[in-house]
Parts: C-alpha cells; structure tokens; sequence
C-alpha cells in the first residue's frame, strides 16, 4: 500500500515531530533541572499547545454547541485534568499520541480508500466517437447507444457494445481478475472497463454508460458500504452507549471517593482525578467504529478485485457462515456448451471415426454437430464431400470420397440395419456406419455431454475442505445425465427434472431444516431462487444486468471456485472484524478495571486509546489483501 | 428524493455516525447515511422543501464536526 500524504496530513506530521522533539528537550531539562512547579508546568504546555490546539479549538466549539460526549472536549478535560493533577509530561504526551492516532487513522483510511478506488481506475475518462466520419473525443456519458466508437491498443473499452470492425485482444482482469486476455473480432460482444491489447476495433454501443458494466459496478461497490452487517449495528449501538456510560464513571470517580475518603485533602482529589483522567483517556469507542466498517469495506474491495462483488457488509456476514451450496447445473457447473467427450472406435482409429463424423456434420447448425466440428480441429476439405442427406430426427447421410457414411442416432442405425450397440456412458451418442457391399459395417461412437467445467471439480472438493456440508445441485436435466455430473463432481445430493418452480421449493426445504444455504446460478433464469436463499451468487455475470442486480455476489467470470475465494474472503473478514472487537473491547474493559483501581496510569490509557486504534486498522487492513486457493 | 454528496475533511468514523444519527432527527428526514468510509452522505427527505432540509444537515454536520464541510 502506498502511501501519500495530503497536505493536512503533512501538516499534521510537522507538528507532531515537532512537539515529539520538543517533548524530549523538556523531559530532559526537567530531568536536569529543579524547575518550580510553575516553570514546569509552563514548559510542557508548550508541546502540548502546539501537538494539540486544534483539538482544543474544536472542542471548545463543541462544547458551545452542547456537544459535551464529543471525542476532542473529552481529550481536552482529560490532558487539562492530568496537568492539574500535577501530571505534566503524561498530559503532554496523552494528547501528542491522541493526535499521532488521529493522522494514523487518517492516512489509513485514506489510503485504503485510495486502493479501492484503484479499482474504480476500471472508470474510463473518454471515449472517441465516430460521427459523420469525423473522430471526436467526448466523454463516456456523451455518447448514444448505436454510435460508433474506437478503441486503440491500450484505452479502456468505455462503453458496452459489438465489434464493428477490426481484430484485438482484450485485457478482461480489472474486472474478473483473470490475466489470460480474449480475443474479440466482429459481432463478439465487449464489456466496458476491459482493456483494449492489440489492434484498433470499432465499437457499436449497445447500452448507455450509465447503464454499460462498468458503471454498474462502481455502483455496487460503492454502495456495499451502506448495507450493515449485524456487527457494524452493534458497535453504532455500543458507541452510542459507551461514551456517555465511562464519562459518567470518570465524575463519580472524579468525586464520590474523594469526598468519602478526605475530601479536605489535595492528595486525595489528585488521586481520584487522575484515575477520572484514564477514564477520559480511553472514552472514545473510535477503534471499534473504524475498524470494522474498514475491515468490512477492505473485504468488499479486494474481493472486487478479483472479480467477485458482494453487494454488502451483511452479505459479508452471511456467507462466512454458509454450509449448504446448491448449484444450478446448465451454466453454473457446466459450460452450458455441448462438446465430445470420448470417442469409441469400431474398426477405425479415433482421428478417422471423428474425420469421418466432422466431415457428416460439417453442413449442419445444430449444436450437437457443431460440437463435433469443433472437437476435430483440423481442416475439412468440403470438395470431397457430395451429396449430404438429412435424416429428420435420426442424423445424416454423407458420400465422402465416393462411400456413403451414416452419421446419427441409434434409430438411425437401425434404419440403416447397422449392427450398432450403445454406450456405457450418457450423453447424446452419434453413431457411425458405413456402406459396403456386405450391408452396413459399424464404425463406432462419439459420446457428447454438455461438458464440466474444468474447475468445477476442484471448487466442490475445495468446498468440502473448508467445512461446507453439503453440496447440492438442481437441475431441469434428466436424471441419468445429472447423475452423471453428480458423481463426477462428487456432489452430496442432486435433484433432476426440476421445473424452476421446483428449484425453490428445494432450496426451502433445505432453509427449513436450518442450513445456510447459498445458491449458485446464472442469474438468467433463475432469480427467485437468488432471491430465495440466504445468498444469491450469480455467476459469469459479464454483461448480465439481470445476474448483476438480482443476486447478493456477483461472480465476474463463470469459474466455480471464485465461490471458494468468495467464502474464504467473508471468513477472513468476518476473523478480522471480530478480532478487533474482542482486542479493543478487553483492552478497553482492562484498562477501565485497573484504572478504577489506580493501577492503571495516563500512560496505559493512551495506549488503550491510540494503541488498540492503531492496532485495530492495521488488522481491518489486512481484509484487503486477496484470499488465494493454490 | 434521495441525493448523494460528497463531504471533505470527515476525520472521525465515531463523528459520521453521530451525524447521521443527528441527520435522521430533522424532520422530514426519511433517511441518511454519513458514510465514514467513502465520505459521502447520502440525504433521503421530502420533496418540497429539501433545500431546506439540506441546510440544516449541513449545520449539524458542521456542529459536529466544524472542519467537515458538505460539497454541494
């Protein structure tokens, strides 16, 4: 983290050397010389005035505004209070490290603040539009959905919309994390806040930059903050509470002892002051109040900056605890894209029985044949093949190199009297026969499965090393091909045949037994069971509005293990934030008890106060710092 | 109507909630949210005299906080 001072910042810094320094010279010359008590108690206001007028300022303001609960009158009647008490140095150095607290806190702050805001660096400032041939530079808002724009290696796409023109990569990880770049060419779609690589591509703008991702974004994040978590609501309500409760305790102590125990004694009040002054010391709730909202706020961000959005502190709170996920399965587990997953020869090598299937496939649209093609790589020499006959319902036939192939399913074969025999895999099967003198000869099988995605299997077994109980999937598939997935993956429970409807039902039920359950989907189809859990994950939500305001996280790319890193994010910050309010809430309790007791000096206070602030936001950031899987 | 601005020199995380809990009192407030973490106040009130709702959101918030100023 970097960190850059503001100017008020640096001024503060000057002052505070300066009285640290000037603190020293007077704890030296006290400590040489004899000084009346007047002479000491001038030399160390000198310090103390220059370390803390503006606190005094302030307070004195307050206190004419009847703010009398107010952190700095509190420091002020306290430091004042210590120097009546007789104890100079300790007054001087109570406010020196009350105002080194104040500039930590600040620039802690500020500069987290900063390196969230580095993600909104995904903001673009311009964008060059193309009207009536001209090039014009506007800024985002400017521009109408339907224009043209242009985009040259190393700007940020501005706006949602299709290439027009032109051939690039594009540089996705401000959004999702991931380095390896995609590459776009005409009529693919591109996402506002990626980064253009290679060549200069013209853009048609589909949406708005109000409404384009990256504005959506930066809205979500920003707004993360305003959802509370149950802990954040305590601690507004403990600060509440809290200050007046110890400022009430430093009068008492400031007075009813003393005036039991000898109220005609100046020892006595001095003792009894002191002990009101430690109360005073560590009267502010600030580490609490800080921390936390930090902590939530540095989760919420470096999350963010892997490509993993969770809308809110309470959402936070809530996925640290999840034990059950259910899963979609079309999209969420799968790539919802059909490809061949083995191929079974009879006769032939594997190349030949997939040269022979791409060649039959190679004139049809469908997704099954496309799979096909797209599994065999290599060039198909379309003058070879003649004569292609579709079969409704069954395949094709084909005349390749002057024999004809049969390409399709089992009634297919049965139709060309093929002696075929089925798989012991599911998935769609396409057969393969060829014509020969002899009848029909049997070349074998592709099987094709809407394939698993290649992490899913890493993201269940992750999920089960990190203590999730159960791990659901529902799908509208049937049964065979869900057990299939199932088992692959090693799910604890499935539920095939699902109508959407149905999908809720399932989550309620697993609700009703006390599970904490996340669900998993694309966000497309299914938001009233986003809605239904206690957290929606949408994922692969690149360009979805629908994914983006439905669901409580939001996974930028479509891998099933950023659902692990977002769980180990919300824990780790939910760890942190506990931390802190157990550390600042001991400390402070502890040094209540023994300053009650006297044993506690101004000395301890301070450390109570400004310490366990300092320690509380070094811990909150900390939540920042991205959780990682390998 | 709801409004978001963005406030400077917010030092103290304990002084944003005592804002907003000072905020939430005016009437004709329907919510508010002084956000220590990204210095931004966000003013839900009625319609029809906002301004007037606003001006004295700023003063509490100067009452507050004197150094934190509301940038409009």
């Amino acid at each position: 983290m970097k960190f850059k001072l503001t100017r008020k910042q640096k001024k503060m810094m000057h002052r505070i050397i300066a009285a640290a320094v000037l603190l020293a010279a007077v704890a030296a010359i006290t400590h040489l010389f004899e000084l009346p008590w007047w002479a000491e108690l001038l030399i160390y206001m000198v310090p103390y005035v220059i370390a803390g007028y503006d606190v005094l300022k302030t307070a004195f303001i307050n206190l004419i505004h009847g703010q009398v609960f107010d952190e700095k009158f509190l420091m002020m009647v306290a430091t004042l209070g210590a120097f009546g008490a007789s104890e100079y140095p300790e007054a001087s150095a109570v406010m020196l490290f009350y105002q080194v607290g104040e500039l930590f806190q600040s620039i802690a702050v500020g500069s987290s603040r900063r390196s969230i805001s580095q993600l909104m660096d995904i903001r673009p400032d311009t964008a060059t539009v193309i009207r009536d041939g001209v090039e014009s530079t506007v800024s985002p808002e400017e521009v109408n959905v339907g224009e043209l724009i242009i985009v040259r290696p190393g700007e940020k796409i501005p706006i949602d919309g299709i290439v027009e023109e032109g051939v690039s990569s594009v540089n996705t990880s401000a959004l999702t994390g991931e380095s390896v770049p995609v590459d776009v060419a005409y009529s693919d779609n591109v996402i506002s806040g990626t980064v253009n690589l290679t060549g200069v591509i013209k853009v048609k703008t589909t949406t708005t930059f109000g409404q384009s991702t990256v504005s959506k974004i930066l809205e979500l994040v920003e707004n993360s903050s305003e959802k509370k978590a149950k802990v954040e609501n305590f601690i507004t309500k403990f600060a509440r509470y809290y200050t007046p409760c110890v400022v009430i305790g430093a009068l008492i102590l400031a007075v009813v002892p003393s005036l039991i125990q000898g109220p005609g004694s100046w020892e006595v009040w001095k003792n009894w002051l002191i002990r009101a002054c430690v109360f005073l010391v560590v009267s502010c709730p600030c580490a609490l109040v800080v921390s936390v909202p930090l902590s939530f706020f540095g989760g919420i961000g470096g999350a963010a900056k892997e490509g993993i959005l969770i809308k809110g502190a309470n959402y936070t709170e809530t996925l640290a605890c999840i034990d059950t996920l259910v899963f979609d399965k079309t999209g969420t587990l799968t790539k919802g894209i059909f490809a061949v997953e083995d191929i079974h020869p009879n006769l032939i090598s594997e190349a030949e029985l997939l040269d022979i299937a791409a060649a039959c496939e190679s004139f049809s649209s469908h997704p099954v044949a496309q799979s096909i093609v797209r599994a065999h790589e290599g060039h198909i020499d379309s003058a070879n093949i003649g004569d292609v006959t579709e079969i409704a319902g069954k395949g094709v036939k084909a005349v390749i190199d002057g024999t004809l192939y049969y390409c399709g399913n089992s009634g297919l074969m049965e139709l060309c009297g093929a002696d075929y025999h089925d798989c012991h895999l599911t998935g769609t099967i396409i057969h393969v026969a060829r014509e020969t003198a002899a009848g029909s000869e049997y070349l074998g099988h592709i099987i094709i499965n809407d394939e698993i995605k290649e992490d899913a299997a890493r993201a269940i077994s992750l999920l089960k090393m990190i203590g999730v109980k159960r791990t659901v999937m529902l799908t509208g598939d049937k049964e065979k091909v869900a057990k299939n997935v199932a088992d692959k993956l090693g799910l604890t429970d499935y539920h095939a045949e699902l109508l959407p409807a149905d999908k809720v039902i399932q989550v309620e039920q697993l609700l009703s037994q006390g599970y904490k359950v996340a669900f998993t989907g694309d966000g497309i189809n299914d938001a009233p069971v986003l809605m239904r859990a206690d957290i929606g994950i949408a994922m692969g939500a690149m360009g979805s509005d629908a994914a983006i305001e439905s669901a409580d996280v939001v996974l930028m790319d479509d891998k099933p293990t950023g659902i692990v890193k977002a769980i180990l994010t919300a824990r780790k910050t939910m760890r942190i934030v506990k931390e802190n309010v157990a550390f600042a809430l001991a400390v402070k309790a502890v040094i209540l008890v023994l300053g009650a007791l006297g044993i506690a000096n101004m000395w301890l206070a301070v450390f109570g106060d400004v310490g366990v602030l300092i320690l509380a936001i070094l811990n909150a950031i900390r939540a920042m710092k991205p959780v990682s899987i390998d | 109507m709801k409004k978001t601005f963005e406030l400077e020199d917010l030092d103290c995380a304990n002084c944003a909630r005592k804002m907003q809990e000072a905020i939430e009192k005016i009437p004709g407030v329907t919510s508010c949210s002084v956000n220590f973490m990204t210095q931004k106040m966000i003013l839900e009130a009625d319609d029809s005299n906002y301004e007037a709702i606003l001006k004295e959101a700023v003063k509490t918030i100067a009452k507050v906080e004197p150094d934190c100023t509301v940038l409009l």
